[in-house]
């Protein structure tokens, strides 16, 4: 059985930072792995280990770069890696679903997964729409949302909860193969080892571009165009404390004295 | 001249209160491309339904008697079909978990570019403007779109619920629902962690978030609650590391709370947060970021670290 799980790296903005054109500026982010797509991979991982035979290749659309990141994701216990790039892609500054869709498309043909695996959302862009899009493209069942997972791989099923809003869980039944979008939860992401992080350098990451996938620069146009970032207008009409934390806590228990919440 | 068509949600027999709202975007939208807004309600009581969402603006709704709940197999033949035999352009659904469930199927069904979680919109130019939030809603976009087509899912309560006794016509569609593509079978549902607590009775919540780093600290907001004789909660985060039982979270899909202070700890206000305790009454943050957008909602802030400010004010309180 071959599990296909899709990493991003994505970007961290600092607390201060500034907005250049519509991007913000490289020296206020930092780079890790999508919060999401790391429980996706733990997932992977935990299947592989309950189960005979079993491949999880970790796929990302990225440039160089990421594969610092996407070397987490082997280190935790991936098998091998995919990392797909093209320099046409690289002037792009909102990649939509439609192309990520065709890049990961071609990826599932040359794999042929039994089970793809991926983030709800990326913590960046937070479109929250790939999996989705992919599994109708490539002919899989789906279930967005997914917060439990027993997997039936000799019946073919994949037992899920899928999260909905308030608390309540949707019970169903998935037939493979099948695109899980995964949401936080679900497990406990493992810290990698340092002999997981060891052999990770002997991992392979395949690097792709369009030319290896079968597809032109047409076929990964996106339809949306990022054409203004900016920061929100604030809101905030809140009363400030200030004055070093000492002082802060007074006033704030003076408001709470005030408000009757304690003496 | 395109027509829009929107889709509204329910579940467990009651629509949701964002099928109003997608009524309300439909409209806006239908206006500026001089269209007709279409609304379509799939599976559960559709005539009830029809009857209640058949509010001002709607031109026309189509009812889909199929099952009782959602199915995103059903969903994305049924709106797929309904997209081709009405003249609509837009398709308007709500960015809910069942809205991320399909609405990405049926715009890649259509070929039809997907533009999710959108808290602003605007058709009256060339194309479509979409407003949305990057970064865990540090910062906003604008996102263009030549096209005249796309699917749109909508963030809930960014815009009014329709209002109004509509005119509607109300007509069944027969869709041809392929079974043997739905290959998901919806077996129930389950409530998430009753536990020892009710965070929604609360008059006073502490609630802390990612920015307490470590297990152990748990315990010094716990004083904190203690201290104030208030109630223990927490964002997501917390949760999902296991530090907190899953009925102390609060947020969509955690508890809804309301109460009269509301005191938000190294929380950043994600909006799945921040949907959960918006209602309440006074709100606290502190946080170390002055841009974290829980300011936007506070009554009150402290731009400060967290483990300076909670012990001194546990000793207020001592
Ligand atoms: C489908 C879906 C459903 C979700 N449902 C929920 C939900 O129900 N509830 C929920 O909460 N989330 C939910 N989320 C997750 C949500 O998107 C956010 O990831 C989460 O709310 C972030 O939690 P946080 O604010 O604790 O963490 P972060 O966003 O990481 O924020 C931590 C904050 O702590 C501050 N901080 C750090 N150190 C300190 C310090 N020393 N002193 C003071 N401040 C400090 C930082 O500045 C930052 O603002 C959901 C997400 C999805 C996709």
């Amino acid at each position: 059985m071959k599990v296909l799980v899709t990493v991003k790296e994505v970007a961290e903005v600092e607390d201060d930072f500034e907005i250049e054109g519509t991007e913000i500026g490289s020296q206020y982010l930092t780079y890790d792995l999508n919060e999401w797509d790391d429980y996706a991979v733990e997932e992977g991982v935990q299947i592989a280990e309950d189960g005979d035979d079993v491949e999880v290749v970790a796929v990302t659309i990225g440039p160089e770069r990421s594969e610092e990141t996407i070397r987490m994701a082997l280190a935790k216990g991936a098998d091998r890696a995919v990392r797909v790039w093209d320099e046409s892609l690289e002037g792009t500054d909102l990649l939509d679903v439609d192309a990520k869709v065709r890049l990961l498309e071609a990826v599932v043909e040359e794999e042929d997964p039994d089970l793809v695996l991926s983030g709800v959302q990326a913590g960046d862009d937070a479109f929250g729409a790939t999996g989705v899009a992919l599994a109708d493209e490539i002919g899989f069942e789906w279930a967005a949302v997914v917060n439990q997972l027993d997997l039936d791989a000799d019946a073919g099923v994949a037992h899920v909860h899928r999260e909905l809003e308030g608390g309540v869980d949707e019970v169903t039944d998935v037939e493979l193969p099948a695109v899980l979008t995964i949401q936080t939860g679900i497990n406990e992401p493992r810290y990698a080892s340092l002999r997981g992080i060891r052999q990770a350098q002997s991992k392979e990451i395949a690097p792709k571009d369009l030319d290896d996938l079968g597809l032109s620069a047409a076929d990964v146009e996106s339809d949306l165009r990022l054409t203004e970032m900016y920061e929100p207008e604030t809101e905030s009409d809140a009363t400030y404390f200030d004055g070093g934390p000492e002082e802060e806590a007074g006033q704030l228990a003076d408001l709470l004295r005030d408000k009757g919440v304690a003496e | 001249m395109t027509d829009v068509l929107a889709v509204a949600e329910h579940r467990r027999g009651d629509l949701r209160d964002v099928s109003y709202e997608v009524i309300t975007v439909g409209r806006e939208l239908a206006d500026e491309t001089g269209g007709d807004l279409h609304l379509a309600v799939i599976g559960g009581d559709v005539d009830a339904f029809a009857e209640d969402l058949n509010r001002e603006g709607v031109d026309a709704i189509h009812t889909v008697d199929h099952g009782e709940e959602f199915n995103h197999g059903v969903y994305t033949q049924a709106v797929a079909q309904l997209y081709d035999t009405t003249d609509a352009g837009y398709v308007v659904t709500p960015n809910s978990v069942n809205g991320l469930d399909y609405a990405p199927a049926v715009a890649n069904r259509l070929d039809l570019p997907v533009v999710t979680d959108v808290i602003g919109l605007d058709a009256s130019g060339d194309g479509l403007v979409a407003t949305r939030e990057m970064y865990g809603s540090k910062v906003e976009t604008t996102v263009e779109l030549d096209a005249d087509r796309a699917v749109v899912t909508i963030r809930g309560a960014e815009w009014p619920p329709a209002e109004g006794t509509g005119d509607a016509d109300v007509t069944a569609f027969d869709a041809d629902i392929d079974e043997s593509a739905v290959r998901s079978t919806v077996t129930g549902f389950e409530e998430a962690g009753g536990g020892d607590v009710d965070i929604s009775e609360a008059d006073v919540l502490v609630s802390v978030g990612r920015g307490i780093e470590e297990e152990e600290n748990i315990e010094l907001v716990q004083d904190l609650a203690d201290a104030l004789d208030a109630t223990l909660s927490s964002s997501r985060p917390i949760v999902d590391n296991g530090w907190l039982p899953k009925n102390r979270q609060v947020g969509q899909s955690g508890k809804v709370v309301t109460p009269d202070v509301y005191i938000a700890i190294g929380i950043s206000g994600a909006v799945q947060h921040v949907a959960g305790m918006k209602g309440s009454d006074t709100i606290v943050a502190i946080n170390t970021d002055p841009n974290a957008p829980i300011f936007d909602l506070a009554d009150y802030g402290i731009v400060d670290d967290l483990f300076d400010v909670v012990p001194a004010l546990i000793e207020e309180f001592e």
